[in-house]
């Protein structure tokens, strides 16, 4: 039996470099940015719902404008639990987790029969409605104003929340390391290497004998559960949900940061969460408006003159560096 | 006593509208049968390939494989009872490699395909299983390439290693040999002679070299329904089929290659 | 009797203006196969353009609505040449992304030239007012409107299916090569019918500006509209176009008039279901498999 190459799909569950390097530059930004710690806790949940997304665009092949339905749900329902009196947090997210898993198995046979612009249509379509029938039930979502007093009781009985985010960065990154371990697996796993088939040809893959349906909820419903959980960090970490987390908005954030970083490899949203996120921060301070102006002219060039987003031009300058080397 | 033959279609129809493009077509195969389907352009062969394989609904008909009555099945089940399909225009995973290409189709038929949690890498049984396929159709140089960068001779190959994994018992080929330079047909034919001896194989083929080298049964559709079916000399010698398919000079020419033959 | 009659006039001329803004759609899209995210936002540019013509350099309507068309237009050739070029070759979520990039960098400029608040435009003296239909008024400037779209709609259907450039038009669609190789000058033809539906789609903007107010976000607030009526139409003509927009247009009328609380779910509910049945449009043949 010959070895695989390492670039073969059969061999994403092992670790690279890069992968390792950026955990622990994840948790040794705990200790040498302590004042940035709400900034960095808001970027790992958002790598938390990009990776999420990566399984349904860069695997699947999903074009989804509606991945904010699945965020907001588990947002909203940990903000519901908490209110309700459960307020472990680890149970809430994983109940939130499953609320969102359940409701993307429940509306996964019926969108997955579309592919292209009408999928995209239709995405889009379910997550305005979700946002305006959100803004109407104002009295269980809170409205304009949002869900507040929204408390969680310490993590596993001993840290407690609210000291300068250092709980909730912690917390967010033992979250984000299972689910980047649990992601690892199952997309080099047999399951996953028949999704990237799916994802390439799926007219083939049905004459394969693969009914393709099944697949994909499944995939569609594991990122809706993953998507669920950031969610529910989300309000676990602001002790706060609002509106926003079912926004267009949202939704086009999550594409974005996916493509910046490099669709369908998982570590491009360990790149593109983060340079987004901290770029949007920054400009934001100018004007409200400013951040699309560098967020935009960015994502054109990405897509047109970069292949595979910020970490495949990067692969690619060091590549042909390389091969420039006497 | 007579075995339950392994393909038997009955009356097979399709309408687009008011084109009649499938009438009335009626083919049986036995296990281990080497038929070729010959015909003009535009008779309708890729179509009863589609009929066949379920991408197409009949209009009226039937279709058993194995004694078992598919007619009302999709595509994906009827890959999965045996009745597999090669594509005239390769239809292949194109930036994933040749390994990975028919590890997908190894892991689809052995029924893993729901296998979430354990590496694809240490399914030894898989690999060993792909790999025999890649030394089988002799494709180890371009193993670990990606499929859309290779030969196009070697991507023919690439389906047919694909259409094994899937554990046909009726092999569909349509027109395996289209595109291939004369140069890489060796590897095609060798790849034909070794199929398994009891599947049964219906090929779509224009190539008559391939066909009198490798078909024991020729069936000739013209404009949707099949005008004969027999044993290759007589049928290709009917003078009907030469009229129709040949037309008057190929006619010629091919009494003036039987008497060298 | 009196609320369907405001459903229907309103609805129509509602439908109407969103049509000739899908129309621009339809035609970029069918044929140079790019689906364009940012379209909602030369239809904008449209609308802010005449703003500032009438407004700020006091230009009478009748001239200022033509030269803000052609202006964008001429601006239409330019983006193509620039980066939609680049797209015809690129996979639909390469060109979804693009344009939502462009939209992006569009939502931004506009807020930072005209700021963030609503800007309606409104109509000359010659068009204000109401009409006095019989069984129900309604205001000039939508009849205006109304009759505007319906005599360009008229015009294009006329010359894509009854004219030589037309039937020319469709066969590049079909064929782009053998159009080519035919004499067709492709680049050309397509900056031209670029330039037509950004064209088209400035002025439905400009139609739409007192009706439906400019602000920053316009381009992304009706681009789900105009994607409906696109999406539904599938790869259908004029015809369906019109049918469509209609369609739309009266639900989303009828939809807040009789429900003002939830009234505006339903395009959306509609459009959820209508797609789910018929992916590849209302008017085309349901895909077979067995």
């Amino acid at each position: 039996m010959t070895a695989l190459p390492a670039n073969s799909i059969l061999s994403r569950h092992r670790w690279n470099a890069g992968e390792l390097v950026w955990l622990v530059c994840a948790l040794g930004c705990f200790f040498t940015f302590p004042e940035y710690l709400a900034l960095g806790t808001a970027v790992l949940v958002m790598v938390l719902l990009v990776l999420s997304y990566d399984l349904l665009l860069g695997f699947s092949g999903v074009l989804s404008l509606g991945h904010a339905v699945y965020f907001g749900l588990g947002a909203f329902t940990a903000g519901w639990l908490s209110l309700a009196g459960w307020k472990d947090p680890v149970l809430d997210a994983l109940l939130a987790a499953a609320a969102s898993g359940l409701a993307a198995a429940l509306l996964g046979p019926f969108l997955l029969r579309l592919t292209g612009l009408p999928l995209l249509m239709v995405t889009l379509a379910l997550c305005v409605l979700v946002f305006e029938a959100a803004h109407l039930a104002t009295p269980i979502t809170g409205g304009d104003d949002g869900l507040s007093g929204v408390q969680f009781a310490p993590v596993l009985g001993l840290f407690d929340w609210g000291l300068g985010g250092r709980t909730s960065y912690l917390y967010s990154l033992a979250w984000l390391t299972l689910v980047y371990v649990l992601l690892k697996r199952v997309v080099a796993s047999p399951f996953g290497v028949i999704l990237q088939g799916i994802r390439e040809n799926p007219k083939r893959m049905r004459l394969m004998g693969n009914r393709v349906l099944p697949h994909l909820t499944i995939s569609y419903s594991i990122g809706g559960a993953l998507a669920g959980l950031a969610g529910a960090l989300f309000t676990e970490a602001n002790a706060f949900v609002g509106l926003g987390v079912l926004s267009l908005e949202t939704s086009i954030d999550v594409l974005v940061m996916l493509v910046l970083g490099g669709v369908g490899t998982l570590s491009g949203a360990l790149i593109g969460a983060p340079v987004y996120m901290v770029l949007k921060h920054f400009a934001s301070q100018w004007s409200p408006f400013y951040w699309m102006l560098v967020i935009g002219p960015l994502l054109i060039a990405v897509v047109l003159f970069g292949r595979g987003g910020l970490l495949g031009s990067a692969r690619t300058i060091v590549a042909r560096w390389r091969r420039a080397q006497p | 006593m007579s075995q339950t033959p392994a393909l038997e279609a009955r009356g097979l129809s399709k309408k687009f509208g008011a084109l009649h493009v499938t009438r009335d077509v009626s083919l049986t195969l036995a296990a281990g049968a080497r038929t070729a389907l010959i015909g003009p352009n535009g008779a309708g062969k890729t179509t009863l390939i589609n009929l066949l394989t379920g991408v197409l609904r009949a209009d009226a008909g039937e279709l058993r494989l194995l004694g078992e009555d598919l007619t009302r099945t999709d595509s994906a089940l009827r890959t999965r009872k045996g009745l597999v399909r090669t594509f005239q225009i390769s239809s292949l995973f194109t930036p994933l490699s040749v390994f990975e290409n028919i590890f997908v189709a190894v892991a689809q038929a052995a029924g893993r395909a729901f296998s979430i949690w354990r590496p694809a890498a240490r399914e030894r049984q898989l690999l060993e299983r792909t790999e025999a396929l890649v030394v089988q159709l002799k494709l180890q140089a371009d193993m670990h390439r990606a499929v859309g960068e290779i030969a196009y001779g070697r991507q023919r190959l690439v389906e047919i290693a694909i259409a094994l994994a899937l554990d046909p018992k009726v092999l569909l080929l349509d027109e395996p040999a289209a595109g291939i330079p004369s140069t890489e047909l060796d590897l095609l034919h060798s790849a034909m002679h070794g199929l398994p001896e009891d599947i049964a194989v219906l090929m779509i083929e224009h190539d008559m070299h391939m066909v009198r080298s490798f078909a024991s049964q020729v069936a000739v559709l013209v404009d949707g329904s099949l005008l004969m079916c027999g044993e290759p000399r007589a049928v290709m010698s009917h003078p009907q089929v030469q009229a129709v398919y040949l037309g008057t000079s190929g006619q010629q020419r091919f009494e003036r290659r039987l008497a060298h033959a | 009797m009196s609320a369907a009659a405001f459903i229907i006039l309103y609805g129509l001329s509602y439908g109407l203006v969103l049509c000739l803004i899908a129309l621009g759609l339809v035609i970029t899209m069918g044929l140079m196969r790019v689906i364009n995210l940012a379209h909602g936002a030369f239809a904008a540019l449209g609308g802010y353009l005449a703003i500032t013509l009438i407004q700020r350099a006091a230009i009478p309507y009748a001239v200022a609505v033509p030269v803000a068309v052609l202006s964008v237009a001429a601006f239409g050739v330019l983006a193509e040449r620039l980066v939609y070029r680049r797209l015809y070759a690129r996979s639909q979520l390469d060109q979804v992304l693009v344009t939502i990039g462009l939209n992006l960098v569009a939502v931004a400029l506009l807020s930072m030239l005209f700021g963030p608040n609503l800007i309606p435009l409104e109509p000359p003296p010659a068009l204000r007012g109401n009409l006095d239909l019989g069984f129900r008024e309604i205001e000039v400037y939508r009849a205006f409107a109304a009759g505007v779209c319906l005599a360009v709609i008229a015009a294009l259907w006329w010359v894509f299916e009854r004219t030589s450039t037309g039937a020319r038009l469709r066969a590049a669609v079909d064929n782009q090569g053998m159009a080519q190789a035919m004499g067709l000058n492709v680049p050309v033809l397509f900056s031209a019918t670029f330039a037509l539906g950004c064209g088209l789609a400035a002025l439905g903007g400009i139609l739409a500006a007192p009706m439906l107010p400019m602000e920053p976000m316009w381009p992304l607030k009706y681009l789900v509209l105009v994607l409906v009526v696109v999406a539904l139409a599938g790869h259908a003509r004029v015809a369906a176009s019109v049918a469509v927009a209609v369609l739309v247009g009266i639900v989303e009328t009828g939809g807040r008039y009789l429900f003002p609380q939830y009234g505006g779910f339903v395009i959306y509910l509609l459009l959820i279901v209508l797609m789910v049945m018929w992916p590849n449009g209302l008017l085309a043949p349901r895909v077979e498999r067995a």
